[in-house]
């Protein structure tokens, strides 16, 4: 007799997340499927849209991650208008990008990662979230987390107009400057928000390196795959969110490709399975050979320990120190230890601050000259970016008057499409063991494994770091038993 | 209602997530909520399955709050539950009050959109002939996800709705007023649109205004606006005549022009028909050909003007039964 276990549902992407469970006779997993239910078509309905709209509806993608999107659309964009761009325009954007992350990179550390390690993965999950964290490590840090996430928005609110479905990019630049005055505003902020990405990195050696459990979980736990990495990295191959090539390296350390964002189709592919609207992008060159690990295979990461592995470097000095320290800790650069994202988030965190000091120093930020106005329109462009969850890909074509006639999208989420759904069934099959009924304490450490992605169904997630789970077990179509796990 | 806390479900359609953060972006304010009421479902916060909001009686919420539209069958299934179970429904946000963005794709047709993400998309693999299914058999074993619909429907097209909150996302202080004057029973006449205010978005906009007669229409990269002085009037089509105030007036203070969001001011039924006549009022020609030349200047007029309504359209003639 054949059980089901479905979770249904985790929580979002472009919807609910869901995941169905077959087990053997004997109890032991025989197969796992990581299924997306919701879909829109953003690619298809922004068709006959005048281009320069597009930055401002598909923000609508995701209401949690939107300058994701704002900002590789305005890219592609300004491709389709041959690439005259103000360069402040740029700094500016690479500003407001960075401060997006720390907004983004706190709220999932603290809420959504932080309780398995600060409480412990199988502790009470009436414990187990942020109010369970701020207990533990006292309302005084609870009050700074909260103060440093609302900093960082409120940067991107100053600089751009708004922090929630952004409007300020425009082909050629940007809608307004930054006023010397809002400047000398943003200042201490940042200062403080540096204070803060150097404390949470001090707080994560603090709870999670000095407890030899979770550096074991950390190394040798389940949560491992032999697959690639992929990430935006600069001139010097350090990480950049904004801005650089795209760059691909196994899982031993070589690079497989490096490529510009124009000719990321000949890069990467989507495969489509009949049970998930979500498709699953792989490495196009070696073609898809299904759901395997291995260095041949075509699957890849793209996360922040991703975008980390594929760095030779940082691109600042005090994420470099810290950057050498993570790898030594994990054993050499790269790594396969999924849990290691938590960690490697923290770092990028970092430099997301010492970027923002350097633009707060740059004398040219507050430069009127934030547009130019386009003269040509080249009929196609591709912009990428890094966004939170992975190398987020825009790619347009437009008619002679910049009227929308295709769009591509291959979303941050959607390349970990393919990792996740390959992680969640090797912990399953690792974790459910036959003649051993499924517990709270069990799911939650399936949880764990696309956590560590940081999937954009978890973005809403971020605020009071609670994933909705249940599992039914079914024995021959009959309710058996049924775990939740309540808030 | 002051003896017993209220009973409280927040839930999602076709959605972003936007309004969900527009909530938590109420920041303290949740807390106070928290202390007067039972927040029964929030799938980011709390634990959301089906089964526990089937397992209430009838009426035993006080108060759903619903965001997104209905683009499957999930979807639907979710709002039929929720009316059942809960004595108010409010539609939350843009995609829920007027189908929102989503409902752009009811100006093309399913099969369009499938077969543009999943077969003519150029990333696709090469070859590939699979569209997900709702149900799909693999070695015996049988795989569901939800039905996907031909339209968006905005949410008082499937179930009853009690209240609307427009924006999107809504602005956290308007959500912040219409929670509290809910806990206080404070409450209009069923079918209102609360969290808003009554009157359009230009009444509360900053930049001057004189005469509006236009010769030329400009696209926002086009031109570079005069900062203090309306758009429309400088020839970049702004929405805000067409649009009910309670945002802030967030994008015509950063130079962007209103994409009316908040949806038609009081009185108006359809906004687009509303933005389409001030458009004409202004059009400074009585020359047909000119008319027709200065009216180019807007190409895909409809997307403005149904930016975040199509769904809520007088254009959409058809509402499912």
């Amino acid at each position: 007799m054949t059980k089901t276990i479905v979770i249904d549902p985790i929580t979002r992407l472009e919807g609910h997340g869901k995941i169905s469970i077959f087990l053997d006779d004997q109890g032991a997993v025989e197969d796992c499927y990581f299924q997306i239910p919701e879909f829109r078509g953003f690619e298809q309905f922004v068709v006959g849209r005048p281009l320069e709209e597009l930055p401002r509806i598909v923000t609508r993608i995701c209401g949690v991650c939107p300058a994701s999107h704002h900002m590789a659309s305005a890219k592609a964009v300004d491709a389709c208008f041959g690439n005259e761009v103000a360069p402040v325009a740029h700094k500016l954007r690479d500003m407001y990008y960075n401060a997006h992350y720390i907004h983004s990179h706190t709220a999932h550390f603290y809420a959504l990662a932080a309780p398995d390690f600060v409480m412990g993965p199988d502790a009470d999950p009436a414990v187990r979230n942020i109010l369970g964290v701020v207990g533990k490590v006292g309302l005084e840090i609870g009050g700074k987390v909260i103060r440093c996430r609302g900093l960082a928005q409120e940067i991107q609110r100053v600089i751009g107009g708004r922090n929630t479905q952004d409007i300020w990019c425009l082909p050629g630049g940007v809608a307004k400057p930054l006023k010397p005055e809002e400047l000398e505003q943003i200042k201490p902020w940042v200062e403080e928000l540096y204070d803060f990405t150097v404390f949470s990195l001090q707080l994560f050696a603090d709870v999670v390196l000095n407890n030899p459990q979770y550096v074991e979980l950390i190394l040798r736990g389940p949560y491992t795959l032999d697959v690639h990495s992929m990430g935006l990295v600069d001139d010097n191959n350090a990480p950049n969110f904004y801005h650089g090539k795209v760059r691909v390296v196994d899982y031993e350390g070589n690079e497989i490709h490096k490529y510009e964002p124009k000719d990321y189709a000949e890069y990467v592919a989507e495969h489509v399975e009949p049970w998930s609207y979500l498709k699953f992008p792989f490495l196009k060159k070696r073609g898809w050979k299904g759901f395997v690990e291995g260095i041949d295979t075509s699957i890849y990461c793209a996360t922040p320990l991703a975008r980390l592995n594929v760095a030779d470097r940082m691109a600042t000095p005090r994420a470099q120190e810290a950057f050498e320290q993570m790898y030594a800790t994990l054993g050499g650069h790269p790594s396969r230890a999924l849990l290691a994202q938590h960690w490697a988030r923290l770092i990028e965190m970092v430099q997301n601050a010492e970027t923002l000091k350097a633009y707060c120093a740059d004398p040219e930020i507050t430069s009127d000259q934030v547009r130019v106005i386009p003269r040509t329109i080249t009929g196609e462009g591709v912009g990428i970016v890094e966004a939170m969850r992975g190398t987020l890909t825009h790619h347009y074509t437009c008619d002679e008057q910049g009227i929308c006639t295709s769009a591509n999208l291959i979303v941050g989420t959607t390349n970990n499409n393919a990792p996740i759904h390959m992680v969640t069934k090797k912990v399953a099959q690792a974790l459910i063991k036959p003649g051993v009924e499924p517990d709270q304490g069990l799911l939650n450490m399936i949880e764990m494994a696309f956590r560590a992605f940081d999937p954009c169904y978890s973005c809403a997630t971020h605020s009071l770091g609670k994933m909705p789970l249940e599992v039914i077990i079914y024995r021959g179509g009959e309710l058996v038993k049924t775990i939740k796990r309540n808030c | 209602m002051a003896d017993k806390k209220l009973q409280i479900a927040l839930y999602w359609g076709a959605a972003c997530g936007g309004c969900d953060v527009a909530v938590l972006d109420t920041n303290e304010f949740i807390l106070d909520v928290a202390a007067v009421a039972d927040i029964r479902l929030w799938p980011i916060a709390a634990d959301g399955k089906y089964k526990d909001i089937e397992a209430m009686a009838d009426g035993e919420l006080d108060l759903a709050i619903f965001n997104g539209g209905v683009r499957n069958s999930e979807n639907e299934h979710i709002a039929h539950l929720l009316r059942q179970k809960s004595k108010l429904l409010v539609a939350f946000g843009s995609c829920a009050y007027m189908g929102g963005i989503p409902g752009l794709a009811n100006l093309t047709s399913r099969e369009k959109i499938l077969e543009t993400a999943y077969r003519r998309n150029p990333s696709i693999e090469w070859g590939n002939r699979v569209v997900p299914q709702p149900e799909t058999k693999l070695n015996g074993k049988e795989l569901e996800i939800p039905k996907f619909y031909r339209r968006v429907y905005k949410l008082d097209q499937v179930v009853d709705v009690d209240y609307y909150i427009p924006g999107c996302p809504p602005q956290p202080d308007r959500v912040r007023e219409t929670l509290l004057a809910i806990v206080k029973g404070e409450l209009p006449p069923k079918g209102s649109v609360v969290g808003a205010f009554d009157h359009a978005l230009c009444e509360d906009c900053p930049r001057t205004k004189n005469e509006k007669k236009v010769k030329k229409f400009y696209r926002p990269w086009e031109i570079k606006a005069d900062p203090d002085t309306c758009l429309l009037e400088q020839g970049v089509l702004c929405c805000g005549v067409a649009t009910r105030s309670g945002c802030g007036v967030r994008c015509p203070t950063s130079g962007i022009p209103c994409r009316g969001c908040y949806g038609p001011p009081p009185g108006v039924t359809d906004q687009g028909a509303k933005l389409a006549s001030a458009v004409a009022s202004i059009v400074d020609s009585k020359d047909p050909n000119e008319i027709e030349e200065i009216l180019a200047g807007l190409p895909d007029f409809t997307s403005f003007a149904y930016r975040y309504g199509v769904a809520a359209s007088l254009l959409q003639r058809s509402y499912r039964q």
